[in-house]
């Protein structure tokens, strides 16, 4: 009788990454770094709106466009929308888990408390429960219009007008964009370590990299309420 | 020096603890930490107290036993072992708050003590390496590169007291467990067990119950002997290397 020479078979790749921190951490930082990708390219589309209603809606028409004749309409945007909530689920689901077991390893705290980690990283976890209410919010207001009075499907000049014309909505983008650029701050970095791309020589470069993306970031989106605010763009 | 103390006291490890508020008069600024806490004990024995419970071995820095949160500083005010830190870091009439890590991979067995050997199973997992024993082998016949070496040894300077773990917001075991692994992976004698080891001690460090790594820098800041922070970034490249390398077999 032949003996088995493998006796060891480890659990798959899938289930070896998401059952262990570090490998749940990866998950965080892919994900993450695809939600930035998009937050990058979306901030720059934003900035059309200070060239004039006919240019920002063009290109929110565009977008609709992208990929045909290769692609039908809206394809492109629904595959980059799936993609979307694939890594907002996956990045909240692994912060929800991580989180749990964190609290639950440090049940008791000490009576002498000292706080001396940057403001970046103690409101990851606040920041991103905000971060998650407000793109429900988000899209609701200016995708899909649910709670947007005189929600115009294919004018979204004009709707993200509506939308900065009101207090609370000011308020809540502008909270919002904050969360953002402070999570970005801690999470890009964070990531490049979770990815193992951090080194001694390298670190400098990542922390510039990550504060500059985040000021670009929160200077970029909040630009646009500002604007409608002051009166730049009407 | 005269100093007021505020002791976690806690009778066993079911017990509930509370902090103990006692006054101790002569204390020498040359005096050590524990050894002001002996002089603590002596007067509490003479009064026919029960002492307060503490860890400690070596008293220069190297082993590793001792421990403490000393106003919410692992190991205190000084970036030292508790054992290498001495009173002249605190001035004439201050109030010194001491409690055990706290951690709940770590629980206290009695008043400052707590239970480590959580790190002894990580250890257990994949903290070694393979070798023949007998004779001891001829010390040129492996060559590791200087920089290979200079980095082995960096992280082979963790003693293994737990101050990383005390001092994360999280109760992490990251920075112990990734010194142990960039130590004896960067090295030729731990090559065989390269991606095993990685694998192993990380799952045995998630099965202990210790937290994950959020990237606060607390370890690196409380680590009496320096292991950087980049540690973590080497050990989670050594761990989704291995990975990658155990999904094809």
């Amino acid at each position: 009788m032949a003996l088995a020479t493998r006796t060891d078979r480890r659990p798959s790749f899938a289930r070896t990454v998401w059952d262990s921190s570090v490998g749940k951490k990866t998950v965080m930082a892919v994900s993450g770094l695809i939600m930035l990708l998009y937050l990058v390219v979306h901030m720059l589309g934003n900035l059309k709106i200070f060239f004039g209603a006919a240019e920002f809606d063009g290109y929110a028409h565009w977008l609709r466009t992208l990929g045909e004749p290769f692609l039908h309409h809206e394809w492109a945007l629904w595959i980059v929308r799936v993609v979307l909530v694939v890594a907002v689920v996956a990045h909240a689901v692994a912060a929800y888990q991580l989180s749990r077991r964190d609290i639950k390893a440090r049940p008791s705290k000490y009576v002498h408390k000292k706080a001396r980690t940057s403001y970046a990283t103690r409101t990851m976890r606040w920041g991103g429960i905000i971060l998650a209410l407000f793109i429900v919010w988000h899209v609701l207001d200016l995708t899909t219009g649910t709670v947007h009075p005189d929600f115009q499907a294919g004018h979204p000049y004009q709707n993200v007008i509506d939308t900065f014309s009101t207090w609370y909505g000011n308020v809540i983008y502008i909270v919002a964009v904050l969360a953002v650029g402070l999570h970005v701050r801690h999470g890009f970095w964070s990531a490049a370590q979770t990815l193992g791309a951090g080194s001694r020589t390298r670190d400098r470069a990542l922390k510039i990299t990550a504060n500059a993306l985040a000021l670009v970031l929160t200077v970029g989106f909040v630009s646009v309420p500002v604007a409608v605010m002051t009166g730049v763009v009407s | 020096m005269k100093l007021t103390l505020r002791v976690w006291r806690q009778k066993n490890a079911d017990a509930d603890g509370a902090m103990s508020t006692y006054e101790v008069d002569g204390i020498s600024p040359d005096m050590s930490f524990l050894e002001m806490l002996d002089t603590l004990n002596e007067e509490l024995i003479l009064k026919g107290e029960d002492p307060v419970a503490f860890d400690h071995d070596c008293r220069e820095g190297i082993c590793g036993a001792c421990s403490l949160v000393i106003n919410g500083d692992a190991h205190g005010p000084e970036r030292t072992t508790t054992c290498q830190l001495h009173m002249r870091s605190f001035r004439d009439g201050d109030t010194i708050d001491v409690e055990p890590w706290r951690a709940a991979a770590f629980p206290v067995v009695k008043d400052l003590v707590v239970d480590r050997s959580a790190f002894d199973r990580i250890i257990q997992a994949g903290g070694y390496i393979t070798a023949p024993t007998g004779a001891a082998p001829e010390a040129h016949a492996t060559p590791v590169p200087k920089p290979d070496a200079d980095f082995a040894f960096e992280h082979a300077e963790c003693i293994g007291c737990g101050a990383c773990v005390a001092a994360c917001p999280n109760g992490s075991a990251m920075l112990f467990t990734s010194s142990k692994v960039n130590h004896l992976n960067v090295l030729p004698q731990g090559a065989p067990e390269r991606e095993t080891r990685v694998l192993d001690m990380v799952a045995q460090m998630d099965e202990e119950g210790f937290g994950g790594c959020t990237l606060a820098g607390e370890c690196a800041t409380a680590c009496p002997k320096g292991i950087p922070l980049m540690s973590i970034t080497g050990m989670n490249k050594e761990w989704l290397r291995a990975t990658r390398k155990a999904g094809k077999r």
